[in-house]
C-alpha cells in the first residue's frame, strides 16, 4: 500500500504525461544562500518537477569532487543549518514538491523530532538520507510518520532482494535507486547496472523509482527515462554553476538550457 | 562474560551501530560471515598466531621500567608493543584483516592513514600476502610523515594524497569510503582503528586483544597479581580496546585512556574527542565527535598525526559513558616532554602518540604512588624524529675541545 504525497503525485503526474519525472539536485548556501535560491527557482522554472536540496556536510562520504567543491564553499561562507530551511521556504512556495537531502549527523545534532517540525513547517515534502539506512533510522521513521513527510532510503546494485524489500517499506514518496556502485559526479556512460536495479526494485513496492548518480545531460536522462520513474540529477546542475562562478547570470541560464536539455530527455525516453 | 561487548547489530550500550550508505551493507555483512567464520575455524586462529610469532615478533615483552618509576613514584610496567613488526601494534590488526581478505578471495586493499603506521603495517601486509593496496592519507600527514610515506612506497603501495576537508585523518577515511563504495566488489577495506561502523570496531578488537591477553598473563607470571591500572593513548583507539580488553571483567583493575590535549582543551585546538566531545555519528558509528552546534565535524589539532581524529572508537565511548574507564587529555607539550623522558630515562624512543600515555601515566603516578600501572608502549618514534628535531631543536652537534673532568657522580 502507498501513501499519495506531493512527492509521488509529482512522478504520478509525469507518467500521466508520458515521461519520466525530473528530480534535480542543489545544495543550500551554494554559490550562497540567495544564489542557490534563484539557481533553484530557475530549474523550477525549466522543467525540475521536484526539488532536492543538499545540507552542506564537513564530510560527505557519497559525494564526489564536483559536488565536495560546493558544500566547501557553503561551509566556508558560513552555511548554518537553519538555512536549508530558508531554502526550503522559497523553493516550496512555488508548488513544486521540495526534498531535503542530507547526511544524517546534522539532522540528528539539530535534533530529529525539531527538524522533522521545522522541515514540514518550511512546507518540506521530507528528507532524502542517503548515508543512513532504515534499520538506522527509527527516530526519523517515527518523526517523519508524525509530521506527514516523505521518507527517501536508498537502494543500491549491492542491495540484495531481501534489503530492497526492507528499504522500500520504510519508504514514502519514491524509491532512490543508485545507477552506480559510486559516488556523486558525472559519468560518459550510463550503468548497465540501474535497470535490473530498478527491476528488481519494481517488484517489491508500488512507489515510484527514481534513479540517480553519474547521469548530465538530456541523452543519458533518456536512456534512464526508458526504465525508470524519475530521472536524478546534481552534480551537472552543481558544475554549471561552478562554471560560471564569475557571471550569475549567465550561469542561470546554463541552468535553464541543462534543465530543458534533461526534460526533453524524460520526454523522448518514453 | 564482559558486558563490555557490541551486540550483533554492532551496538556497545548506546554507541556504535552502523550508519552508513546502503551501497556498503552488502560489504559490510559479507565481511562480518566472513569474519564470524574465520573466528570459529581453528585454522584461521592457527594461521593467525603463526604469523604473528614467525613474522611480527608477537608477543612482544613486558619490560619493568626502573627508571622511569624512580622519576614518576610508582612502578611501570611497559608493554612493548613498538618492537613488533613495523614498530608499532598496527601489525596485529592488518594481519588480521588481511588474511580475512586472502579468505574472502579478494585481491586489492585500502587503507586511510594517519601517522602513516597503519599505512604502512597494511603496505607491510599486502606485499607479504601478494595485495594490491592504496593507501590514502591526508595531504597535511604526508608532509609531516614522509618517511612514513617513502616506507609505504618502497613496499610497493600506491600512496594517495588527501586534498579535501582538512587534510588529516578523517578526509582520508572519507575518501577510503568513496573508494570502496566503488571498488567494493574486489577490494577489501583494512580499517585502521577500532571505529567506523559495525562490525569494524569488534573485528578490529578481535585482532589487537592479543596485547591485552598477552599482558595479563605477562602481569601474572612476574607477580602473581594483576596491575593496578592499565593505561593507553587513545586517537581511534585501537591500542588502547587492545589492551583494555584484557582487563574489563577485572574490576580492581583501574582503567585509563590518555587523549591528545593539543594545545590544552580550554584553547579548542586539541583532539580529546571523550573528554570534550558531544554524541554525534561520524564514520558510521555513533559515538563522541568533535563538532560544532550545526553537527558539521570540527578540526582537531594534535602534534601525533595518528590521534588527530575528531571521533573515537564507540567501545571507549561505552567505557566512558558506563565509567569503566577513565580519559583525560595530555597537550602536544607533555607529551613531547614525556617523549624526551623515555628516552633519557630507558633508551626507549616512543612515538609521540604513545608519550601521551607516558605523560598521562608519569601523572597518574602521583595520584597511585607506589602501585603498579601498565602502559601500552604502542610504538616506537623513528617516525617522529622530524617533529623531535623541529620541536627541540636537534641535530647539530656540539663542538667538545677538551676532555672534561668527571662529575661526581661519575667518578
Amino acid at each position: 500500500m502507498t501513501v499519495a504525497t506531493p512527492v509521488s503525485v509529482a512522478f504520478d503526474k509525469a507518467r500521466s504525461e508520458g515521461r519520466a519525472a525530473l528530480v534535480g539536485y542543489l545544495p543550500a548556501g551554494f554559490p550562497d544562500l540567495e544564489g542557490s535560491i534563484d539557481a533553484m527557482l530557475a530549474m523550477v522554472e525549466a522543467g525540475c518537477d521536484v526539488i532536492e536540496i543538499g545540507l552542506p556536510y564537513s564530510d560527505p562520504v557519497m559525494d564526489g569532487p564536483t559536488i565536495q567543491a560546493a558544500v566547501q564553499q557553503a561551509l566556508e561562507l558560513g552555511f548554518r543549518t537553519t538555512d536549508v530551511l530558508r531554502a526550503v521556504e522559497a523553493v516550496a512556495a512555488t508548488g513544486t514538491p521540495t526534498l531535503v537531502m542530507t547526511s544524517w549527523n546534522p539532522v540528528e545534532r539539530y535534533g530529529v523530532e525539531r527538524f522533522a517540525t521545522d522541515l514540514a513547517g518550511a512546507g518540506g515534502a521530507g528528507l532524502i538520507t542517503p548515508d543512513i539506512t532504515p534499520d538506522f533510522a527509527p527516530e526519523w521513521i517515527a518523526s517523519a510518520d508524525a509530521h506527514d513527510l516523505d521518507k527517501v532510503f536508498l537502494v543500491a546494485p549491492s542491495s540484495t532482494d531481501e534489503r530492497i524489500a526492507m528499504t522500500t517499506a520504510a519508504c514514502r514518496g519514491f524509491v532512490y535507486a543508485t545507477a552506480v556502485m559510486g559516488v556523486t559526479g558525472t559519468r560518459t556512460a550510463t550503468s548497465e547496472l540501474a535497470a535490473p536495479l530498478v527491476e528488481r526494485t519494481r517488484r517489491a513496492t508500488g512507489l515510484p523509482v527514481g534513479v540517480g548518480l553519474g547521469i548530465s545531460n538530456g541523452d543519458q536522462a533518456a536512456e534512464v527515462a526508458s526504465y525508470a520513474d524519475g530521472v536524478i540529477v546534481g552534480s551537472a546542475f552543481v558544475r554549471v554553476l561552478l562554471d560560471h562562478a564569475d557571471d550569475r547570470e549567465a550561469g542561470l541560464r546554463a541552468l535553464r538550457d541543462l534543465t530543458a536539455d534533461l526534460a526533453d530527455g524524460c520526454r523522448r525516453g518514453r | 562474560m564482559t558486558t563490555y561487548l557490541a551486540d550483533d547489530k554492532g551496538w556497545f550500550g548506546a554507541f556504535g551501530g552502523r550508519f552508513m550508505p546502503e551501497a556498503l551493507i552488502a560489504a559490510l555483512d559479507e565481511l562480518d560471515v566472513a569474519w564470524q567464520e574465520a573466528l570459529a575455524d581453528p585454522t584461521f586462529g592457527l594461521e593467525f598466531d603463526h604469523l604473528l610469532r614467525t613474522y611480527a615478533g608477537v608477543p612482544s615483552m613486558l619490560y619493568e621500567a626502573h627508571r622511569l618509576s624512580d622519576h614518576a613514584g610508582a612502578r611501570i610496567l611497559l608493554k612493548r608493543e613498538d618492537l613488533n613488526h613495523t614498530g608499532a601494534h598496527k601489525i596485529r590488526n592488518v594481519l588480521g584483516q588481511a588474511l580475512l581478505t586472502k579468505r574472502m578471495g579478494k585481491k586489492r586493499v585500502i587503507a586511510e592513514t594517519g601517522a602513516g603506521q597503519h599505512g604502512v603495517a597494511s603496505a607491510t601486509a599486502a606485499a607479504y600476502l601478494g595485495l594490491d593496496c592504496t593507501v590514502y592519507m591526508g595531504e597535511v600527514d604526508t608532509e609531516r610523515q614522509a618517511l612514513n610515506v617513502a616506507r609505504m612506497q618502497l613496499l610497493g603501495a600506491e600512496v594517495v594524497p588527501v586534498t579535501s576537508g582538512s587534510r588529516t585523518l578523517k578526509d582520508a577515511i572519507n575518501e577510503a569510503l568513496r573508494d570502496w563504495v566503488a571498488s567494493v566488489d574486489h577490494t577489501a577495506y583494512l580499517f585502521g582503528t577500532a571505529a567506523g561502523p559495525h562490525p569494524f570496531p569488534s573485528l578490529v578488537l578481535s585482532f589487537v586483544r592479543g596485547i591485552g591477553d598477552e599482558a595479563r598473563r605477562q602481569c601474572l607470571d612476574l607477580d602473581g597479581r594483576l596491575p593496578d591500572a592499565v593505561a593507553a593513548c587513545v586517537g581511534g583507539g585501537s591500542n588502547a580496546i587492545g589492551l583494555f580488553a584484557g582487563f574489563l571483567d577485572d574490576p580492581e583493575v583501574a582503567i585509563y585512556g590518555f587523549e591528545p590535549g593539543g594545545d590544552g582543551v580550554e584553547t579548542g585546538r586539541h583532539a580529546a574527542t571523550i573528554h570534550a566531545g558531544d554524541v554525534g555519528v561520524l564514520h558510521g558509528a555513533r559515538t563522541y565527535v568533535l563538532q560544532d552546534e550545526d553537527g558539521q565535524t570540527v578540526e582537531s589539532h594534535s602534534i601525533s598525526a595518528g590521534l588527530d581524529y575528531p571521533g573515537v572508537g564507540p567501545q571507549h565511548a561505552h567505557l566512558a559513558a558506563t565509567g569503566r574507564a577513565t580519559y583525560r587529555p595530555v597537550t602536544d607539550k607533555a607529551a613531547m616532554e614525556a617523549m624526551a623522558l623515555l628516552a633519557r630515562t630507558e633508551g626507549i624512543i616512543p612515538a609521540i602518540e604513545t608519550a601521551h600515555a607516558i605523560a598521562g601515566v608519569v601523572d597518574l603516578a602521583r595520584e597511585i604512588p607506589g602501585q603498579t600501572i601498565l602502559v601500552n608502549l604502542s610504538g616506537r618514534g623513528d617516525k617522529d624524529m622530524g617533529t623531535a628535531l623541529e620541536y627541540f631543536g636537534l641535530g647539530k652537534a656540539k663542538p667538545v675541545a677538551d676532555p672534561q673532568a668527571a662529575t661526581p657522580e661519575q667518578q
